[in-house]
């Protein structure tokens, strides 16, 4: 599907790491390039004619993400480098606050690094404590297991909606239900998930999230906060200086923008987010829930081939989504890796920056691959025809 | 040395690494694991009176890492700190590209030519990195 959208792919490469980030349709490219060859103003300064430009889309850009997850307000986006950036000023400038010595956050042993280490600092610094939601026994969370682990402590419940390492999509909208009934907010990560699935934020009643532009088809060093307004305003600024202040005189008085102006301090990332909305305009020009249906397939084909394979272990057959984790019985996750880099097929090896992981699995280090709407069958069976031929591995490694 | 014998060697440190055992507390633990996202390795030593008495390793890792490990602790066990320490210099420099002496590796010149997989460097480095930190700082307090 739209494969000739990608200039990369013309190279026969197999692209199957599209959880570390997707490929970049040309139509970003030139958007980005415009906006150097153009208009390269500066934004927030609309007292000239590519000025205007520049805040006009830098703004737009706002409106389509606020349509594209369906948000109440566009005050409610806020422009970050990134999940990382977003998660961190969700903890630290939101939760630092409003929490207290004793309170709980529940999160799960499969969750990213970023959901998890920016927790663990917060547990150091002010005595909070960082508990974790049981799986079940397909590595998934469920709405009973999650109302099993809220104690009267439990503050905030915070999720990936899809995870990293096996693509286990989590019921939002239900644990976003259980967490109000008992007064907990919900933080939701969306990094895998953004570009690959309908997110609703109103619908689900999530209260903040968080993803990255760079796996939603646009640059690298742009990504969003979503908070609703009313917690949103209550967010602390990690950037104090330009753009963020209304005024401030000699003698410290300093009054703050509204937000989100207020937590954007600084010049932003205009390229960033000039790609971004050029991203979500291309998402939406194939239709997300047509890219989720046809990804879905996709996975059902490869798991299906895999199956066939008596030396392929997989660990999350029967999790939906774009992901299949496995390895190679007796083969090392980052071997198999490099065997399939000499047929150009690209997959990620490792734990996937999900380091506890291994407390689920008893495996820490597996093979990913995670598939996008340009993979095709044709490529799946390639690499199975690659598989098969694995008994060679050494031969074509060392 | 042809391909074939390389490939042999490296392997055989990989599928039979006869190193590979977790040692007792008369050993120093060293971890590798945080300098790559995936190799991770425990290293035990033993050194006294300026002697590598010997080394053993555990963990999970690729093969160009286990058996890297596995041929450069077979190589070091037995030597004094300094001259462990120029062996693994030498076999640092190889592996740069950089102009080394051959004499000193033995069987570690089966890495030869790890140089041109640049993705394989890490792995071929990360236990001769953390075993020379580890023998430095013992010569620099004998």
């Amino acid at each position: 599907m739209k494969r000739e959208d990608f200039k990369i792919l013309d190279n026969n490469l197999v692209y199957f790491d599209n959880g570390a980030t997707t490929l970049k349709p040309k139509c970003v490219r030139d958007a980005i390039i415009k906006y150097y060859d153009q208009y390269s103003a500066n934004a927030h300064r609309g007292d000239y004619k590519i000025s205007a430009i520049v805040d006009n889309l830098y703004e737009k850009t706002r409106e389509k993400v606020k349509n594209f997850i369906g948000a109440k307000e566009t005050s409610e986006i806020v422009f970050t480098s990134g999940t990382t950036n977003g998660m961190n000023m969700i903890v630290f400038g939101f939760f630092k606050d409003y929490l207290k010595e004793g309170d709980e956050v529940l999160i799960t042993l499969s969750e990213h690094a970023s959901n998890i280490v920016p927790w663990f600092i917060l547990q150091k610094e002010m005595g909070i404590k960082v508990k974790y939601i049981d799986l079940d026994d397909n590595h998934e969370v469920t709405v009973q297991n999650v109302r099993k682990a809220i104690t009267d402590k439990t503050k905030v419940v915070s999720l990936a909606h899809v995870t990293n390492v096996i693509g286990d999509e989590r019921p939002i909208k239900d644990i976003a239900k259980v967490c109000h009934e008992n007064n907990i907010l919900l933080v939701v990560d969306a990094a895998q998930s953004i570009a690959h699935k309908r997110i609703n934020v109103q619908d689900w009643d999530i209260d903040f999230m968080a993803f990255s532009g760079h796996k939603m088809y646009g640059p690298t060093g742009i990504g969003v906060l979503y908070g609703k307004f009313d917690l949103l305003d209550k967010m602390k600024p990690s950037n104090y200086g330009g753009g963020m202040n209304a005024i401030f005189t000699k003698d410290g008085y300093v009054e703050l923008r509204e937000i989100p102006t207020r937590l954007e301090g600084g010049t932003p990332n205009i390229e960033g987010v000039i790609g971004l909305g050029e991203a979500i305009s291309y998402i939406e020009s194939i239709g997300i829930d047509k890219i989720s249906e046809y990804e879905e397939e996709l996975k059902k084909y490869l798991i299906s081939k895999l199956s066939d394979l008596d030396f392929i272990e997989i660990y999350n057959k029967e999790n939906k989504g774009n992901i299949v984790a496995f390895n190679i019985k007796g083969v090392f996750a980052q071997d198999t890796a490099v065997y399939l880099d000499k047929y150009n097929i690209c997959v990620r090896a490792g734990n996937h920056c999900a380091k506890m992981i291994d407390n689920v699995f008893n495996i820490s280090n597996t093979v990913r691959i995670s598939l996008s709407f340009y993979n095709t069958k044709e490529e799946i069976d390639l690499l199975i025809n690659v598989l098969k031929n694995s008994s060679n591995i050494w031969k074509e490694i060392l | 040395m042809d391909k074939d014998m390389k490939r042999s060697i490296i392997l055989d440190n990989y599928q039979n690494p006869d190193k590979k055992m977790v040692s007792g507390d008369e050993y120093i633990k060293i971890n590798t694991r945080n300098v790559s996202c995936i190799d991770n390795l425990d290293i035990y030593l033993k050194v006294n009176n300026g002697i590598i008495e010997d080394i053993t390793f555990e963990g999970e890792a690729c093969v160009i890492s286990i058996s890297s490990t596995n041929i450069l602790i077979n190589l070091l066990v037995g030597k004094k700190v300094e001259d462990g320490i120029g062996i693994i210099d030498n076999y640092l420099k190889m592996i740069n590209e950089e102009e080394y002496d051959a004499s000193k590796l033995r069987e570690l010149m089966v890495f030869d030519d790890t140089s041109k997989q640049p993705s394989r460097i890490k792995c071929a480095t990360l236990s001769a990195n953390g075993i020379k930190e580890f023998l430095e700082k013992k010569k620099n307090h004998s």
